[in-house]
C-alpha cells in the first residue's frame, strides 16, 4: 500500500518540468545558484552590519510583552505611536491570557498581559510582588438574532442567568415578555451560543452571572472556560457572532467592540441601581467609576455588577502584569514610563478602537501604583 | 592490467559510497520512530498530573468542567470517531468512483485537469474550509438538508432535534470534502499502476469494462486503495480548525447527527491558550495523548485489515 502513495508526491507539473530540463542545463543552473548565494550572503552581512551600527548608535530599548488577544489592536497602536514619540520599541505578542501569564511567570517577557487576574498560586510562582496595571476596559454584551425584533431588548440579571442555565427556554417566556412589552417575541426555542475557546470574554460574562445568580455560582461557577449547561459553542468572538447572525432565535455574548463593528443587535442589562443600561464605552467607564471603592489596591477584581446609576454591569479590565521590583534598571525605567504614558496620553486612542478608557478617579490611583515600582530598592519614578 | 587496477579502485570507492549512503538513509529512517517515541514521552510527562489524578477513568468520563477541575474525554473521542466515520462513509464511494473514472474511463485530455483540481482541493488550508463551512455549508444544511432529512427519515433517532445547521453531520460533510482528494489521488495512482497485462487478460476473456475494473483492476489495487482510505481517516481524525468551526463544540453524546458535538483536537485547540491551572493544562495534554492512542489503535486495526485483504481470495499476483 505504501508503494502506491509514493507516486502521488511529485505533481504532474514538476515531473514535466524535470523531464524537459537536460543535464547540462541543470549543471549551469547549479553554478548560477551558487554564485547567487555568495552575493546574497555578502548582502546579508552588509545589511546586518548597517542595522547593528544604527541600533548601537540610537541606544534603543526594546520591551517584550505577551498575553491577551483582546487588547492587541490597542497595544499595537500604542507600540507604533510610542516608538515614533519616544523611540522605545514595544513588541507585543497576542498569544492569549493564559500564555501571557505562563510567559510572565517564566520571565521570558518584560511584561505580561491578561484579561483575567492571576491567582495567588500563580503570583507565588512568579516570585516577588506582582502588579496588575489596568489599561482599559471592555464590556460584554448580550447579542441576539430574532427576526422582526430590533435593537435594545431588556434583560434582567436573573433572566440572563436562567436562559444560560437552560431554565428559560422560549423567547416568549412571561419573564422575558414582561420586560419587553412592545417587542413581538416569538414562541420559538432560545438557542444559546457561548464561546468554545477559553477567553477573558467568557470569564467576565460568567463572573457576572455568578454574582447575580446563586444557582449559577453553585452549578457552573466561573473561569475562562466552564461546563456550559446548555447551548452551542463558537470559536472566538467571530465564531459566536457568525453563529448568532446566521441562526435565527439565538442569544449569545460578545465584546462590545465586536457587536458594534459587526452591527449586531444587542440588548440592555438592568444594573444594580435598577436601571436598564445600554452598553456603550461611556457606560463602561461609568461602571469603573461606580466600582472604584470596591476595586482593591492590587486591582485584581472583575468589577462586574457595580454601583452607579448609568453603569453598564458586565465589563472587565484588561491588565498589564509587571514585577514591582525591576531587575534591569534601564528596561524597568522604560517600562514604567511607557505605562505612565499609556494611562495618560495613551488613553485617547482607546475610544476610536472601541475600548473604554479609565476614568480620572482610577488614573490617579494607578499613578500611585506605578510610583511604587522599584529597581534595586530605589523608586523608578520620582 | 592497468584497467583492472582502476576498476578495483573505482569499485572500492563505490562500496564506501554505498555504505555512507546506506548509513545516511538508515539514520533518516530511524528518525521517524525516534520522533514518535519522543512525542509519546513528552505527552506522558506533560500529562502526568492528570494521569495520576484521573487514571484510566479519564477515557470513560464524560464531564469536562475546568472550574471544578473534573475532566473526562469520552464525548470528545466519540465526536472524533463518529465525525471521521461519517466523513469516510461519504468520501469513500465518491473518491473510489472518481478514481475509477480517472484511471479507467476518462479520456486523456480530461484526466490531467481533473487530477489537478483534485490535488488543488488537498492544498486548500483547513481554516478556509471552515469559513466556507460557516458561510455556505451551515446555512445549506439548516435550510435545505435538515428539513429534507427530517421529512423523509425523521422517524430515525439519527435525525431529530432542532435545525441548527451546525453539528456532527455538518462536520462529517466538511471532513468528507477535505479527505476525498487523498482517496482520489492515491487510488488513481494505484490503479494506473496495475499492469496492462491484467486488463488485457480480462478483456481477452470477454470481460466488459465494468467486469475488467471490478475483477482485474480493483482486486489488484485493493491494498493500495485501503491504504488511501486509512490515510484519509488519519487526516479526518486529526483535523481541527474546519471541524471546530462547524461542529458546535458541545461535549455530549447524542444519537442525533443533527446535534452539536465536539472533537478531541478541537477542544485542545480551543482551550489550551487560556488554560492557566496546571491540572487543566495536564488534562488537555492527556486528551492529546488519548487522541494519539486512538490514532494508533485505528492504524493497527487498519494494518490488520490490510493484511486480511491482501491475503484474501481474488488477488492476482504476477
Amino acid at each position: 500500500m505504501i508503494n502506491g502513495m509514493w507516486k502521488v508526491a511529485p505533481t504532474s507539473v514538476a515531473r514535466g518540468a524535470a523531464r524537459r530540463r537536460t543535464e547540462a542545463e541543470l549543471q549551469r543552473g547549479r553554478g548560477n545558484f551558487a554564485w547567487c548565494r555568495v552575493k546574497w550572503n555578502l548582502g546579508c552581512i552588509l545589511l546586518a552590519v548597517v542595522v547593528f551600527a544604527g541600533g548601537a548608535a540610537a541606544q534603543t530599548v526594546t520591551l517584550n510583552g505577551a498575553g491577551a488577544t483582546f487588547p492587541f489592536p490597542l497595544y499595537s497602536k500604542w507600540s507604533q505611536v510610542y516608538a515614533e514619540e519616544k523611540g522605545v520599541q514595544i513588541n507585543y505578542q497576542s498569544i492569549g491570557s493564559g500564555g501571557g501569564i505562563r510567559q510572565f511567570i517564566a520571565r521570558t517577557v518584560d511584561f505580561g498581559a491578561s484579561d483575567g487576574p492571576m491567582t495567588d498560586e500563580q503570583i507565588a510562582q512568579a516570585g516577588g510582588r506582582v502588579l496588575h496595571i489596568p489599561m482599559v476596559a471592555g464590556a460584554v454584551v448580550p447579542v441576539y438574532n430574532l427576526p422582526g425584533v430590533g435593537q435594545g431588548l431588556n434583560f434582567t440579571p436573573d433572566v440572563l442567568a436562567d436562559i444560560f442555565l437552560g431554565r428559560i427556554t422560549k423567547w416568549n417566556d412571561p419573564r422575558l415578555s414582561r420586560l419587553n412589552p412592545k417587542a413581538n417575541l416569538p414562541g420559538t426555542d432560545i438557542v444559546v451560543v457561548h464561546r468554545s475557546d477559553g477567553s477573558g470574554t467568557t470569564a467576565i460574562w460568567v463572573n457576572y452571572l455568578s454574582k447575580v445568580s446563586p444557582m449559577w455560582k453553585a452549578r457552573v461557577g466561573e473561569g475562562t472556560s466552564v461546563n456550559w449547561p446548555t447551548g452551542l459553542g463558537g470559536r472566538g468572538n467571530e465564531g459566536v457572532a457568525g453563529l448568532v447572525r446566521q441562526t435565527p432565535n439565538t442569544l449569545g455574548y460578545v465584546e462590545l467592540a465586536y457587536a458594534l463593528t459587526n452591527k449586531m443587535t444587542f440588548g440592555s442589562v438592568r444594573n444594580k441601581a435598577g436601571q436598564f443600561v445600554r452598553p456603550t464605552l461611556s457606560s463602561t467607564t461609568k461602571a469603573m467609576d461606580g466600582a472604584l471603592r470596591s476595586i482593591p489596591d492590587d486591582y485584581r477584581i472583575f468589577f462586574t455588577n457595580p454601583d452607579g446609576k448609568d453603569a453598564y454591569p458586565v465589563a472587565g479590565f484588561t491588565w498589564i502584569l509587571i514585577n514591582a521590583e525591576q531587575a534591569d534598571a534601564i528596561k524597568g525605567k522604560a517600562l514604567v514610563e511607557f505605562l505612565w504614558w499609556a494611562i495618560h496620553d495613551g488613553q485617547k486612542y482607546a475610544p476610536t478602537l472601541l475600548y473604554a478608557p479609565l476614568p480620572k478617579s482610577l488614573v490617579t490611583r494607578v499613578e500611585r501604583t506605578l510610583k511604587s515600582v522599584t529597581s534595586r530598592g530605589q523608586a523608578i519614578l520620582q | 592490467m592497468a584497467v583492472n587496477v582502476v576498476g578495483a579502485a573505482r569499485s572500492s570507492v563505490r562500496a564506501t559510497g554505498d555504505r555512507v549512503f546506506q548509513l545516511l538513509l538508515a539514520s533518516m529512517a530511524a528518525g521517524i520512530p525516534l520522533i514518535m517515541g519522543l512525542m509519546l514521552v513528552a505527552l506522558v510527562a506533560a500529562a502526568r498530573p492528570a494521569i495520576e489524578r484521573f487514571g484510566v477513568g479519564f477515557l470513560s468520563g464524560s464531564t469536562w468542567d475546568p472550574v471544578a477541575g473534573e475532566f473526562g474525554v469520552l464525548p470528545f473521542i466519540y465526536g472524533t470517531l463518529v465525525s471521521s466515520a461519517l466523513a469516510l462513509l461519504i468520501s469513500v464511494p465518491l473518491g473510489i468512483g472518481t478514481a475509477v473514472f480517472l484511471s479507467e474511463l476518462a479520456p486523456g485530455w480530461l484526466r490531467s485537469p481533473v487530477r489537478f483540481l483534485v490535488e488543488l482541493l488537498a492544498a486548500i488550508p483547513s481554516v478556509v474550509y471552515g469559513l466556507w463551512g460557516i458561510f455556505v455549508l451551515v446555512p445549506w444544511v439548516r435550510t435545505v438538508l435538515t428539513p429534507a432529512l427530517k421529512g423523509t427519515l425523521g422517524f430515525l433517532p439519527l435525525f431529530t432535534g432542532p435545525p441548527l445547521g451546525i453539528g456532527m453531520l455538518t462536520a462529517g460533510l466538511i471532513l468528507s470534502v477535505m479527505v476525498v482528494p487523498f482517496i482520489v489521488a492515491v487510488s488513481t495512482e494505484v490503479m494506473r499502476a496495475v499492469p496492462r497485462s491484467q486488463r488485457e487478460a480480462a478483456l481477452a476473456l470477454g470481460a466488459t469494462t465494468w467486469e475488467t475494473t471490478r475483477k482485474a483492476v480493483i482486486p489488484y489495487a485493493r491494498s493500495g486503495i485501503v491504504g488511501a482510505i486509512f490515510l484519509a481517516l488519519a487526516r479526518a481524525l486529526g483535523e481541527t480548525m474546519a471541524v471546530t468551526m462547524v461542529i458546535g463544540n458541545v461535549p455530549q453524546i447524542k444519537a442525533s447527527l443533527l446535534a452539536p458535538a465536539y472533537t478531541v483536537s478541537a477542544v485542545i485547540a480551543n482551550e489550551f491558550a487560556e488554560a492557566t491551572q496546571d491540572l487543566y493544562v495536564a488534562a488537555l495534554v492527556y486528551a492529546g495523548l488519548a487522541l494519539f492512542l486512538v490514532t494508533v489503535i485505528v492504524n493497527i486495526l487498519a494494518r490488520v485489515l490490510v493484511f486480511r485483504v491482501a491475503r484474501g481470495p481474488g488477488l492476482i499476483r504476477e
